[in-house]
């Protein structure tokens, strides 16, 4: 991480941070990222990280004293034997071709993916237990995730860990794009950080102006990592990505602040932080004559991230100047003119149901590859639920209207009720292409009591994931060292001419045919009916005996009867 | 007159020694009725029942009732709260993460600080009842259990749409006045309360706890059966009603309690009159042993913190475990400290089909040429 200023000068003091570790074996560091949007809207990424230098897997040892990193974490940790665990919570789908990329991306939703230890015997079991687990931290509804939409994955979702040995068999993934975020998941996540919500960065978190967004995800990544490659330590990030949108939070105005956004200004850095920062992404500002920033500071920075070299301006929490005479730090950032349009994202996915009726359907899985003369492969996995019955026969892969044949393709069949779809694909993207990927299914019926109390709604399909090596525009560091900025330094990255990205597709809505759940009661109503009267009627006709029966004569008639009888003369009738 | 001013002297003596003598009297009264009500901890099971956006008096309801028990002393790991529909953060919300109570936006019951252990599809007849009678799956994370022993007062609330007899869950399934009773009957056998507040906020909602017959249970509805509740004042701008009656007074009610006061059970049977609430509230005590003007507001929806003043004194010093070292070298580089690629083309290219599960289709590996 450079600083090309020469005024401003932030001595990293190596001597110190190894002082610190000896006596406190972990650290936390915050960081606050504001970049701002070309279509008006700001995007705003907070990244908290809690360092740990022991090991929950040791044989023996019993972890007993948590200081920063959260105990109900760790006793997971411990207890299942998780190597690496990554939870993301999404409200609203991210826009790439609007908004760029973002830093970690996640799906609609609930994504949860695990790599367990390979001392494991059952990690079936210990999924199961895993997610009921989380569930009750989180307060979301976890449990949901069974086998039914659970998957394991061949070729994706390599650990972002430490680690040699891949052996998927200790890998799951699943996704739950119905889950709800709200308050009631930011809570137990805020407790999770070492000051709570109240010091540091975290106090800007309310609820009220985050969930009033474009974009909302708080994610937790927990993974075993080297400092300085010479010790292992685990790592808990846990992320907050929020993009605001100008007409709901902005109020038309091009003109964002930290108190316009969450209602809060800074007034502490986290006392338990080593280090605590806010940086602006001034990029696309180097004269200053898109946006104005204040207050001003004279700190620079510069970081390679997502491929790109970007400049921005940081602010040093740690330091009481920043705060100002009045103790409290409120970022303003004021358009003056119009931005010019965005810079095309190179990859970009898209995913949508042709077709009509209830019975059959296609599933069309669109990636667009921007970049003019390079080509380069991506991993499309797709889990679809065994509910939507996949045609693998009718799989087509199309790159400008010739077939493409992916040069890797994993798929496992689903079994009804018990696993769904898995389908991997490795397709190289020809340069400045757009790449189709078609493949048919049939609805199928589901028993009455499968379905959910509101059926009509639909039945959601996961996203799909393509995971890809995309040539960066400069050369990315391949030393994963300690002092870059977090928000550049989650990815390990292998080699330097590309950098490794996820993109995540729209998740689907599907219609299914529903019954009409009157009809039990329907149907019971009509038989005992018919029943009732074929059987009455049967029943009278075998049993029912006629009598004749006079009716009684009226008044003057009896008289007159009386005295016929008197008279001894024949009656009337 | 020695002899008088011997007799004052001695009376006045005796007046200042009985004096400290009286207040601990008094003291040791004050704490005796401190635990005379016979509970130790306090749990709340709260319930909202209804999905859709115009149910959210349902949700409102319930999170007043969460927020009163909460601001009264009750904590969250206490408190099972179920809610079928989250009404914050629905799209139709024109203020997220907000639940309104009154209109105009003034009290937002929602808060900052809630933590729903139910939510969604959850909510169904039998998670309530598993709750209700702990018999729920071993893998149940902690904050989904009701963990009551028989010293434990429960307060149930529960709120949706009902009628004679049962209550609807979610639209898709109803709960009836017998599985009730019965859940209760299983928790008094079982030994999972002491005494039990069952409130109840439906048309109709009398008919469910007719059928109650186990001891320690008081009741009270929002509506005798053949009335149905109602709801009490929409908000324009949110466009749906926002609370209903019986719980809007009740949470009016609950807003003056403050943890040490000394309203009763009687104040609460007053509460929402027929000429507020246009249906008529019931209540049933004929199970409960003890007067309900003897009973706190505070026993159900309070906590207690039971204090035992000791003179014994406890020795704290124990040996502090050492450490725990790191143990250096040996386990610790066994395994390499390097990253795995992330997508590692080549070796996707050639990997082998997982045996028996899945077939794959290898081919060269050469890239497309265009």
């Amino acid at each position: 991480f450079r600083f090309p200023s020469p005024i401003g000068h932030i001595s990293t003091c190596p001597s110190l941070i190894g002082q610190c570790c000896k006596t406190h074996p972990g650290s936390f560091q915050e960081e606050l990222v504001i970049r701002p949007l070309h279509s008006g809207d700001i995007y705003a990424s907070f990244q908290f990280r809690t360092l740990w230098d022991t090991d929950f897997l040791q044989e023996g040892q019993k972890v007993s004293h948590y200081r920063l990193f959260p105990k109900s974490l760790g006793q997971v940790l411990s207890k299942f034997s998780v190597r690496e665990l990554h939870i993301s919570f999404t409200q609203g789908f991210w826009r790439t071709m609007q908004w760029g990329q973002p830093f970690i991306p996640s799906p609609p939703g609930a994504e949860l993916w695990v790599w367990f230890h390979d001392t494991v015997s059952d990690v079936d079991g210990n999924w199961k237990e895993l997610t009921n687990v989380l569930s009750g931290i989180f307060c979301a509804s976890l449990n949901f995730i069974d086998l039914t939409n659970t998957v394991q994955p061949s070729a994706s979702f390599k650990p972002l860990g430490l680690g040699n040995a891949t052996d998927h068999r200790f890998l799951r993934y699943a996704t739950l794009p119905r889950e709800i975020v709200c308050t009631e998941n930011l809570t137990p996540w805020k407790k999770l950080l070492p000051c709570g919500s109240k010091a540091g960065l975290a106090v800007l978190m309310k609820s009220e102006k985050l969930f009033h967004s474009s974009f909302h995800s708080q994610a937790v990544h927990i993974r075993p990592i080297c400092q300085q490659c010479s010790s292992k330590a685990w790592e808990l990030r846990q992320t907050l990505n929020v993009v605001f949108d100008l007409h709901t939070s902005g109020q038309g105005k091009k003109e964002w602040s930290l108190f316009k956004m969450f209602s809060r200004t800074l007034t502490e850095a986290c006392p338990l932080a080593s280090s605590s920062k806010v940086y602006v992404d001034i990029t696309d500002n180097p004269e200053g004559e898109l946006f104005e920033l204040s207050p001003a500071t004279p700190l620079l920075g510069q970081a390679v991230v997502l491929g790109d070299r970007r400049t921005y301006s940081v602010y040093d929490l740690s330091r009481a100047e920043t705060f100002g005479q009045l103790r409290s730090f409120n970022l303003l950032l004021r358009w003056k003119g119009d931005s010019g349009d965005m810079l095309r994202p190179l990859l970009h996915a898209e995913r949508y149901v042709a077709g009509f009726g209830l019975q059959t359907g296609e599933i069309h899985t669109v990636i667009y590859n921007n970049h003019p003369y390079r080509a380069f492969p991506v991993l499309l996995m797709d889990s679809v639920p065994w509910y939507l019955q996949l045609y693998i026969h009718t799989l087509t892969v199309t790159s400008k209207s010739r077939d493409n044949k992916p040069s890797y393709i994993h798929y496992q069949p689903a079994k009804d009720r018990h696993r769904p779809h898995l389908l991997e694909m490795l397709i190289q993207l020809p340069p400045h292409s757009m790449t189709e990927v078609t493949v048919q299914f049939e609805r199928a019926l589901l028993k009455w009591t499968e379905y959910t109390p509101d059926p009509n709604h639909g039945f959601y399909v996961g996203s799909s994931v393509v995971s890809a090596l995309v040539p960066s525009m400069v050369a990315m560091r391949t030393n994963f060292t300690q002092d870059q900025p977090l928000f550049s330094s989650f990815v390990p990255v292998k080699e330097e001419s590309s950098y490794f990205v996820r993109v995540y597709t729209e998740p689907l809505l599907v219609n299914l045919p529903t019954p009409d759940f009157s009809m039990p009661y329907n149907v019971i109503c009509l038989t005992c009916t018919v029943v009732a009267v074929g059987y009455g009627s049967f029943y009278n006709l075998l049993t029912r005996t006629f009598q004749v029966d006079e009716p009684s004569p009226p008044l003057s008639k009896r008289l007159a009867n009386l005295i016929r009888r008197m008279r001894g003369v024949p009656l009337l009738t | 007159m020695d002899y008088y001013n011997l007799l004052t002297t001695c009376a006045f003596i005796h007046l200042l020694v009985s004096i400290p003598y009286a207040y601990s009297n008094y003291v040791e009264n004050k704490a005796g009725q401190f635990f005379s009500s016979g509970h130790t901890n306090n749990w709340a099971v709260l319930v909202c029942t209804s999905r859709f956006w115009f149910n959210y008096r349902h949700v409102a309801n319930t999170l007043s009732v969460y927020r009163s028990v909460k601001r009264l002393g009750i904590p969250d790991s206490h408190i099972v709260l179920m809610l079928a529909d989250d009404m914050a953060c629905n799209y139709r919300n024109p203020k997220p993460a907000t639940v309104f109570s009154h209109k105009n936006m003034e009290l937002n019951v929602y808060g900052d600080d809630v933590e729903v252990d139910y939510r969604g599809y959850e909510v169904t007849v039998e998670n309530f009842l598993r709750v209700l009678t702990g018999r729920l799956p071993p893998s149940t994370p902690r904050s989904k259990r009701l963990l009551s022993d028989d010293r434990s007062n429960i307060l149930i609330y529960l709120t949706g749409h009902g009628g004679n007899g049962f209550l609807k869950f979610q639209d898709s399934e109803e709960i009836s006045n017998m599985e009730l009773a019965d859940a209760f009957e299983q928790m008094w056998q079982k030994r999972r309360y002491n005494e039990l507040l069952f409130i109840i906020d439906t048309c109709q909602g009398a008919s469910m706890y007719e059928r109650f017959y186990s001891p320690n249970l008081m009741a009270l509805a929002s509506s005798q059966v053949g009335e149905d509740s109602l709801s009490h004042q929409p908000d324009l701008a949110i466009g749906v009603h926002l609370m209903d009656k019986y719980t809007f007074y009740l949470l009016e009610f609950l807003e003056e309690v403050h943890p040490a006061s000394q309203a009763n059970m009687n104040d609460l049977f007053k509460v929402c009159p027929q000429s507020q609430c246009v249906s008529t509230p019931g209540h049933r005590t004929d199970l409960f042993q003890r007067n309900p003007g003897s009973v706190l507001i505070t026993d159900f929806f309070g906590s207690v913190r039971k204090v035992e003043i000791t003179k014994d004194t406890i020795n704290l010093t124990s040996s502090l475990k050492p450490l725990i070292q790191r143990s250096g070298s040996g386990d610790m580089q066994i395994e390499s400290l390097t990253y795995v690629d992330q997508l590692p083309v080549a070796e996707i290219i050639h990997q082998n089909a997982i045996q028996g599960l899945s077939y794959s289709i290898m081919t060269e590996g050469t890239p497309v040429n265009f």
